[in-house]
């Protein structure tokens, strides 16, 4: 199959997602249980991944500056625009690409094979509108918020780092912390976030709800979902980088 | 009663069905039968709606499906239950949970006529004592059973079983085909039943469809079906040895050759 009848059946699996709901109460349920399953469940893993990349980000930004005539304070500068910009939003996402996209894309596999979806469809309910769509939108309201605390854990983790290992004093760090900020990276990190959960999702969900075949077929959608969507936030990245920054 | 006129499915450019007619009569078990391959899992597939045949015409009791579009599509279906070949219960969902998801979905009773809806029909397939646990935790005799509380709990029109004995031995198959017949006949619906199990066909076959390479060979009831002159049925119905004996022990039966049903056991066991 061609990348263009890929990219037809896509988006066409997001048009079929747009239709009124057959019972509001219960895509609203499945839409919290989503927002839960995807974001509370990646919440411990994002926090270890932001903390570390945190910590050593400030271990080799300090390594890297020997010269006396730069202020300490620079290197939290550093840590807190390299966090912001680059590795809370993008770190985490592929990280959650795993995460996320391989549950996605195994877990509607499974239905598909399982014949579940075509249950669904004989009961007359629009699959694509409730199995895909809430998933899309827990990750467009979960994903940034987890970006968020990224962005929160990496700083601290950074400056609790500087402090045990007498780097970097959190007096300094917090200085270098309110220096130079610049909102807007914030707003930046926030646009790639939700670029990024959109792909997290819907790719993975392509993959899984097209299933052909067995148990071997979901295990190479779930592994073809996760590269291309990791490909995907690498491109979408540049394309942000080089359009809004 | 559901009515098919020449149904035409390919895929690939190779041809499944090829001009499939018939009709499927309310109050009935219907069933089609034929071998691996030969295009009723297609057909029935195409009859739900889950596959779109290339040409031919559906009608539900005189509304042609074929040409609806798709909210009609979604309003036909919610008289349409069918229980799947491998079941397709929800893994997520306790048995009880799995029954009441088309009621939570589609009905606005309050929750304490939904639950009795569903002890009614948990009730109606034996299952009372498995709603809380979960498809993985019970046989598939049961699941096969929750499936069909299930396609029936909003009260459908019409019933469709893909291979409702597959993976069963002969007893549970035996309690499923009786399930069957009596949801059928208790509640006036349409059911249409795919299956190659001969015990089905003689047990609860209304009405037959013979289907050999996506055509329709042999039509007819299970009281006929045994003196078909079709040689593809009857080298499909006659594969064990077993069943040839019992065909020429009813032959010598109706011929007054033998006297009775106990002359014809000891025949067979000797």
């Amino acid at each position: 199959m061609n990348i263009f009848t890929r990219l037809g059946e896509f988006l066409l699996m997001l048009k079929g997602m747009f239709t009124k709901p057959e019972n509001w109460r219960i895509y609203w349920k499945e839409l919290m249980h989503q927002c839960v399953e995807l974001g509370i469940g990646s919440l411990g893993i994002v926090s270890i991944v932001a903390l570390f990349i945190g910590a050593v980000s400030t271990l080799q930004t300090s390594y890297q500056f020997v010269s006396p005539i730069i202020s300490k304070s620079v290197i939290a500068q550093i840590v807190r625009d390299s966090v912001i910009l680059e590795f809370a939003p993008t770190i985490t996402s592929i990280v959650l690409a795993g995460v996320v996209g391989s549950k996605v894309s195994s877990e509607l596999g499974n239905m598909r094979v399982s014949e579940q979806i075509d249950a669904l469809e004989i009961m007359g309910i629009n699959t694509k509108a409730y199995l895909i769509l809430p998933k899309i939108l827990a990750a467009l309201i979960m994903i940034p918020l987890l970006v968020i605390v990224a962005m929160v854990l990496g700083i601290w983790g950074g400056r609790m780092i500087g402090d045990i290992t007498n780097i970097l004093p959190h007096e300094i760090y917090d200085k270098g912390l309110l220096e130079s900020f610049v909102p807007y990276n914030v707003t930046f990190a926030l646009t790639k976030a939700y670029t990024f959960a959109f792909i997290i999702t819907a790719i993975p969900a392509y993959y899984g709800y097209n299933v052909k075949g067995g148990a071997l077929e979901i295990g190479r959608a779930s592994t073809t979902a996760v590269v291309t969507s990791c490909i995907m936030i690498l491109l979408a990245d540049y394309i942000l980088a080089a359009v809004l920054l | 009663m559901i009515s098919i006129k020449d149904i035409q499915k390919g895929f690939s450019g190779k041809s499944v069905i090829e001009g499939v007619s018939s009709e499927f009569e309310t109050g009935k078990c219907n069933l089609i039968i034929g071998s691996s391959g030969s295009g009723k899992t297609v057909l029935m597939k195409c009859l739900v709606g889950l596959i779109t045949p290339d040409s031919g015409e559906i009608a539900y009791d005189g509304e042609n499906f074929s040409i609806m579009n798709a909210d009609q599509k979604k309003v036909m279906r919610r008289k349409i239950g069918m229980l799947f070949q491998g079941s397709a219960l929800f893994d997520s969902m306790t048995v009880e949970k799995n029954i009441f998801f088309p009621l939570d979905m589609f009905s606005n009773a309050t929750k304490a006529e939904k639950q009795k809806r569903v002890d009614e029909v948990l009730d109606r397939v034996n299952l009372n004592g498995a709603n809380k646990k979960f498809p993985a935790e019970i046989s598939g005799g049961m699941k096969k059973r929750v499936g069909i509380a299930r396609a029936i709990v909003l009260n459908p029109k019409y019933l469709f079983c893909d291979e409702p004995n597959s993976g069963l031995d002969p007893q549970t198959s035996l309690v499923i085909d009786k399930l069957i017949k009596e949801i059928t006949t208790d509640f006036n619906i349409t059911t249409v039943i795919n299956t190659h199990d001969m015990n089905s066909v003689m047990e609860i076959g209304d009405r037959i469809m013979y289907m050999y390479q996506g055509k329709k060979e042999w039509e007819g009831t299970n009281k006929e079906i045994i003196f078909s002159k079709s040689e593809k049925l009857n080298s499909f119905i006659f594969a064990s040895e077993f069943l040839k004996d019992a065909k020429d022990m009813r032959m010598l039966e109706i011929s007054g050759k033998i006297d009775n049903k106990r002359d014809m056991d000891e025949m067979l066991r000797s």
